[in-house]
């Protein structure tokens, strides 16, 4: 299947779903839809680092925050450009704030490519474990950062007042939504092109051999920064329409562990080999998340996803998709 | 008065250092010596508080004394973790991203049945000790950090003891150096590894009960303790208990000082800027191979 023939597939689905929810659903199923999509980008930026090169980051939370974060400073600097500015640039900046949500999304995407691009710079030449203690203890340190930080509200939180509609599209959620299902292609292609392209075979002799492979000539800590920028990037867009969708931001909720728990749980649960694991992995869980928070309790479903993430790494070690393809004749790919 | 500050910061430092290296004492054998990336030994710890927690509220015994008990219980949790983990994964030769990923699940399963068991209310335990302190001319020492800093020095020098003098201690470092060579000498490297991760989360048990002494303890509290630990760990130098201990110290004075004049919101982030330092000029850390 050629490219754009993905991309225009992805396209009738996303237009097909928002016009089913927009006709027959509520203001509700744009809310759980949203959750569902954007747990579907984190998931796919996880695998294109986690899956493709076999490097865990357990920092999904921190990147996703520094994408929540960059909108919420965005934001508030919008709100009153001219405490900001001085008087001489004042002008220029008063026209270009406040910026909309697509730019910021971009930007978010800059920052947390940047921090990736850093972190892995440091750790990523060393065996893989310390660049997974040093993802897990960023999100604590970056969390630190963000409650001493008072203009972005500190440990106190944020409001980020979105308008109640948008022009043509209506309601301001649809618009939210609109937005993560074009973020949602744009990772979803992002990972099939890496998969089929010469990075992604590099990322694989990584995976199943760094020494080899750097033996062979592959440029290695290139290749594994390449994929720590694009996936800390994905992470980071998926992170920046947040705090509109919340309207409160708070550091507690934007650097919730159950991000890197569900982020881990559903490529290892789908399957990391593809794009498609993470996809299958994230709309199961999500949805079954969505469901279960609202029949039973959030610390349940919590509880579900890390007993299902337990148990799938023990039992089946490639997911969905890997035992879909013992049980029905091809073999897995070794 | 700068001076008696800062030298009470330092005292407190070392205390809490002290603390830190029975922290540390289970990652340093299971992820320095063993290579079993146990990132949900602060799970064990916490789980180690509330045993604490419990049994000091039903029946009034002291939670070191706890710990203590608890020891064996937790040398057979620990067993049966590192059984699983061996059957699922390193006896298949997958066990780096997946087993990273089984440790992950296990820190977040424990803490989120705390929740629900316990939910998220602080909890703490009462001991005679608890409140006052020792006062040497204008420099303070509260038991609360003394009591627990002193035991963990002991437990720390026992562990050294028996990893440099026993036979199961030698093996135990021996498996870390070469476990093809341990085999050809006889010696099932899984057993040693088996014994040797039970010790280590043996040692989460006291350290559990030396955490709630020390601070009130709810169920998230671990995941500060995940930065710290494997910074201590790397900073001493993988696999060197001598290293982890002056590590141990080192952060305590460190992050100490930063919360005296700086403000305690600050002090998660020095483990993390020490972590990275380290890693990225000096990977082996202090007294490492």
């Amino acid at each position: 299947m050629r490219t754009y023939v993905f991309v225009l597939i992805q396209a009738v689905i996303a237009a097909a779903l928002y016009l089913l929810l927009r006709f027959f659903g509520n203001d509700y199923m744009f809310f759980a839809g949203y959750t569902v999509l954007q747990f579907i980008i984190l998931a796919t930026a996880w695998n294109i680092l986690g899956g493709y090169c076999g490097y865990v980051n357990f920092g999904s939370a921190g990147f996703f925050a520094i994408g929540a974060y960059t909108s919420v400073f965005l934001y508030t600097i919008g709100q009153s450009p001219e405490d900001v500015f001085p008087s001489s640039i004042l002008p220029a900046m008063q026209a270009i704030f406040p910026l909309p949500v697509p730019v910021i999304i971009v930007i978010a995407g800059i920052m947390a490519g940047l921090v990736g691009l850093g972190t892995g710079y440091l750790t990523l030449r060393l065996r893989g474990v310390f660049f997974a203690i040093a993802t897990l203890a960023l999100a604590v340190v970056l969390q630190t950062l963000i409650v001493n930080w008072s203009f972005v509200g500190g440990s106190r939180g944020a409001y980020v007042i979105p308008p109640n509609t948008v022009p043509v599209i209506g309601p301001y959620i649809q618009y939210l939504f609109i937005l993560m299902l074009l973020l949602t292609i744009i990772a979803l292609t992002t990972a099939r092109l890496i998969e089929r392209s010469r990075l992604g075979v590099g990322f694989a002799t990584i995976r199943d051999d760094e020494l080899a492979a750097e033996a062979c000539g592959v440029p290695t800590l290139k290749l594994k920064l390449v994929a720590t920028v694009i996936s800390g990037a994905l992470m980071g867009m998926a992170g920046a329409p947040f705090p509109f969708y919340i309207g409160y931001t708070e550091p507690g909720s934007v650097f919730d562990l159950g991000y890197a728990v569900n982020t881990i749980a559903m490529p290892l649960i789908g399957g990391t080999t593809s794009w498609g694991g993470p996809l299958i992995g994230a709309v199961l869980l999500g949805t079954l998340q969505q469901v279960a928070t609202v029949t039973i309790s959030s610390a349940v479903n919590l509880l579900i996803v890390g007993l299902l993430l337990v148990g799938f790494v023990i039992v089946a070690p490639n997911g969905i998709i890997g035992l879909w393809q013992t049980w029905f004749g091809r073999r897995s790919k070794p | 008065m700068e001076f008696s500050l800062l030298m009470n910061a330092i005292i407190a430092g070392l205390l809490l250092g002290g603390f830190y290296a029975a922290v540390t004492a289970g990652i340093s054998i299971s992820f320095g010596m063993l290579d079993v990336v146990n990132i949900a030994h602060p799970a064990f710890i916490i789980l180690g508080s509330y045993v604490a927690y419990i049994v000091n509220a039903r029946y009034g015994i002291d939670p070191i004394v706890v710990g203590i008990i608890a020891l064996p219980l937790f040398y057979l949790l620990g067993a049966a973790v590192y059984q699983i983990f061996y059957l699922s994964f390193e006896k298949r030769g997958q066990d780096s991203l997946r087993g990273l990923a089984f440790f992950f699940g296990l820190l977040f399963v424990t803490e989120v049945f705390l929740v629900l068991v316990f939910g998220v209310d602080y909890r703490s335990v009462d001991a005679s000790y608890i409140g006052s302190s020792l006062h040497i001319g204008s420099l303070e020492f509260p038991y609360r950090m003394l009591v627990p800093c002193i035991i963990s020095l002991i437990m720390f020098a026992g562990l050294q003891i028996f990893l440099g003098r026993t036979f199961i201690g030698r093996a135990v470092m021996a498996v870390s150096q070469d476990p093809l060579a341990l085999r050809l000498m006889a010696v099932d490297p899984t057993r040693i590894k088996r014994v040797a991760f039970g010790i280590s989360i043996a040692t989460a048990s006291l350290a559990g009960a030396f955490l709630i002494i020390i601070q009130p303890v709810i169920p998230s509290v671990g995941r500060d303790y995940i930065g710290r630990i494997f910074a201590i760990c790397v900073l001493g130098g993988l696999g060197s208990l001598p290293g982890t201990l002056i590590a141990a110290l080192l952060l305590g004075v460190i992050e100490s000082i930063t919360s005296t004049f700086y403000g305690p919101s600050w002090a998660p982030a020095v483990s993390f800027g020490i972590l990275l330092l380290t890693l990225a000029v000096r990977p082996s850390g202090l007294l490492g191979r």
